[in-house]
């Protein structure tokens, strides 16, 4: 018996629909971060969007020196932990040497000749650059030029969203500089979308609603939260010693000038032990301690 | 003279004729559109990452027009075997070439005008000012600069039989001296002998490009170059430019046509 052709195509689309389905979950189960998998960047550039994210953000470094950079050619010790990192708080500062002369020494005429087609004088935006405050050029509303690293921030945001120092540099930036409190609060908030209760990111806000917002209780909530998120406080490893140093330092400053004394004196004895100078922190205790029984 | 000039202008209406400058002119205008729509932050003001990406774009279409116009130039004229009667006229293989030369570089000097009047409509749509020096002797730099990969486009054109071997050549050539040419010397120092020696003749020899990259200088808006210093260079590069014409000559007047 002859069967009619269109019975087989309906057949034919049956079996793909439950193939499709039983592919589906082995694909599932296969990738073990499925939402990672989603994102268009992530399946093309694999883990090399980080490499891409690093140049994005040395980039913005390059920008807030308007192009007075090492390249990987000179010498970079100055330049170890980006500017635009150590100026926000960051990243703690590994910089050594001269960043003003990395250039060195001219070497011969096409070298000597060559540094005048490009920047060869050490500035930084919104302060000394071409173009920014103090060169009668001024191209901003009294804010600088710091905005110019943001585009180069963002993008390697994008590229590697779990690299906290970009959200913390670029929060930074645009609530100190910009006055742009809403935008820094937002990028933080993605931040944390893509590194749920980072200690960092929870400092970082933090200080939005303690300095921008002047919001002490809101302050004290997420700093204490990033405290519980850091874990271990004996355990300095990496740069958690100085962001541990940092939550306290500023949650000792909350309840000294919200009146609570005794809070910040325990604050302030947790600080002593991960501080480098335990010696200004123990003024500050002294001062606290008169202020909590004052001398007769 | 009148020869050259002739020969030249039949190269640049061919320019005009062909559409790679147009297509290369609308990418570079719609890249940079696109890119000047994002928004970073709700800030208006945000302008330097798309004046770097305008003329990163400016220099791609420019390289891309002066090799691949000089690249072609002889071998067509070879393949249509229309150089015959061309050199069975009163025009002698140098005043070929020189028009040819002449032609394109002319030829790369409309299409930068274009180019840069473009940029700096990009660039004061967002700061508000125009600072036409400083332009001017970016534009300047960046003709010169094609003057000398035109020459070596020409050098090649003879030397190698294929323009696409030539112009991958040439583009591989240029690319690696604006990007490691200064720092050879800086290379050259983590050698051993003879490996050091070579390379610091390299670095020595080579037409350093670099010099008239002055991109940096126009994204941060530092202020014009030294007049002298632009004049230098631009004597730097005409320099390196006649080497190869004359190399180019010295070889094509010896060049037999038919093979």
């Amino acid at each position: 018996m002859k069967r009619p052709l269109y019975l087989i195509v309906p057949l034919l689309l049956m079996l793909a629909v439950c193939f499709a389905t039983d592919l589906q979950r082995w694909f599932s189960s296969v990738n073990e971060n499925s939402k990672r998998s989603q994102d268009p960047l992530s399946l093309l550039l694999g883990d090399a969007r980080k490499m891409f994210a690093n140049h994005f953000f040395i980039k913005a470094d390059a920008y807030f020196h308007s192009g007075f950079y090492p390249t990987i050619y000179d010498n970079r010790e100055a330049f170890k932990t980006p500017h635009t990192a150590e100026d926000s708080g960051a990243m703690k500062g590994q910089n050594t040497g001269d960043e003003e002369h990395f250039p060195g020494k001219k070497r011969d005429w096409i070298d000597g000749f060559g540094r005048q087609f490009f920047p060869s004088v050490h500035t930084h935006l919104g302060q000394d650059a071409p173009g920014g405050k103090t060169n009668g050029v001024e191209l901003a509303d009294g804010s600088g030029d710091v905005r110019e690293i943001l585009p180069w921030l963002k993008t390697a945001a994008s590229f590697d969203p779990e690299r906290i120092e970009t959200y913390s540099v670029t929060a930074y930036w645009l609530r100190s500089e910009l006055k742009k409190i809403d935008e820094a609060e937002g990028f933080l908030r993605d931040g944390l979308r893509a590194n749920p209760g980072h200690p960092q990111l929870l400092f970082e806000l933090g200080r939005i609603y303690f300095e921008d917002r002047h919001g002490t209780n809101h302050a004290r909530n997420v700093w204490e939260l990033a405290l519980r998120n850091v874990g271990d406080l004996t355990d300095w490893s990496g740069e958690r010693r100085f962001l541990i140093g940092q939550l306290l330092g500023q949650l000792a400053k909350l309840e000294e000038g919200a009146g609570d004394y005794p809070r910040a004196m325990t604050y302030l004895a947790s600080l002593k032990q991960v501080s480098p100078s335990p010696e200004s922190v123990q003024k500050w205790m002294n001062d606290l301690q008169a202020k909590i029984s004052p001398p007769n | 003279m009148n020869n050259i000039f002739a020969i030249a202008s039949v190269v640049i209406r061919e320019m005009i004729r062909r559409k790679d400058f147009y297509v290369l002119f609308i990418l570079t205008a719609l890249i940079t559109l696109v890119m000047g729509s994002v928004n970073f932050f709700n800030d208006g003001k945000i302008v330097r990452y798309l004046k770097e990406i305008c003329l990163l774009l400016i220099w791609i279409s420019s390289l891309v027009v002066a090799i691949g116009t000089m690249a072609r130039q002889l071998p067509s004229e070879r393949e249509n075997r229309t150089i015959f009667p061309l050199l069975a006229k009163p025009v002698s293989r140098t005043e070929l070439l020189l028009g040819k030369f002449l032609g394109c570089w002319l030829a790369c000097g409309i299409a930068l005008i274009g180019f840069y009047l473009f940029f700096g409509c990009v660039a004061m749509s967002r700061e508000k000012t125009w600072p036409l020096i400083n332009y001017f002797q970016a534009a300047w730099l960046h003709w010169m600069m094609l003057g000398v990969v035109v020459a070596l486009a020409m050098l090649g054109s003879i030397v190698f039989s294929a323009a696409s071997a030539n112009a991958t050549i040439c583009f591989v050539l240029v690319v690696g001296i604006l990007l490691l040419g200064r720092h050879l010397n800086k290379v050259s120092l983590q050698m051993s002998e003879p490996a050091r020696t070579i390379t610091q003749s390299i670095y020595f020899a080579i037409p350093h490009l670099e010099f008239f990259d002055v991109r940096d200088l126009i994204i941060h808006n530092w202020p014009p170059i030294r007049w002298l210093v632009c004049l230098k260079a631009s004597a730097y590069g005409m320099l390196y430019a006649t080497v190869f014409l004359a190399s180019s000559c010295f070889l094509f007047r010896r060049k037999a046509l038919n093979t």
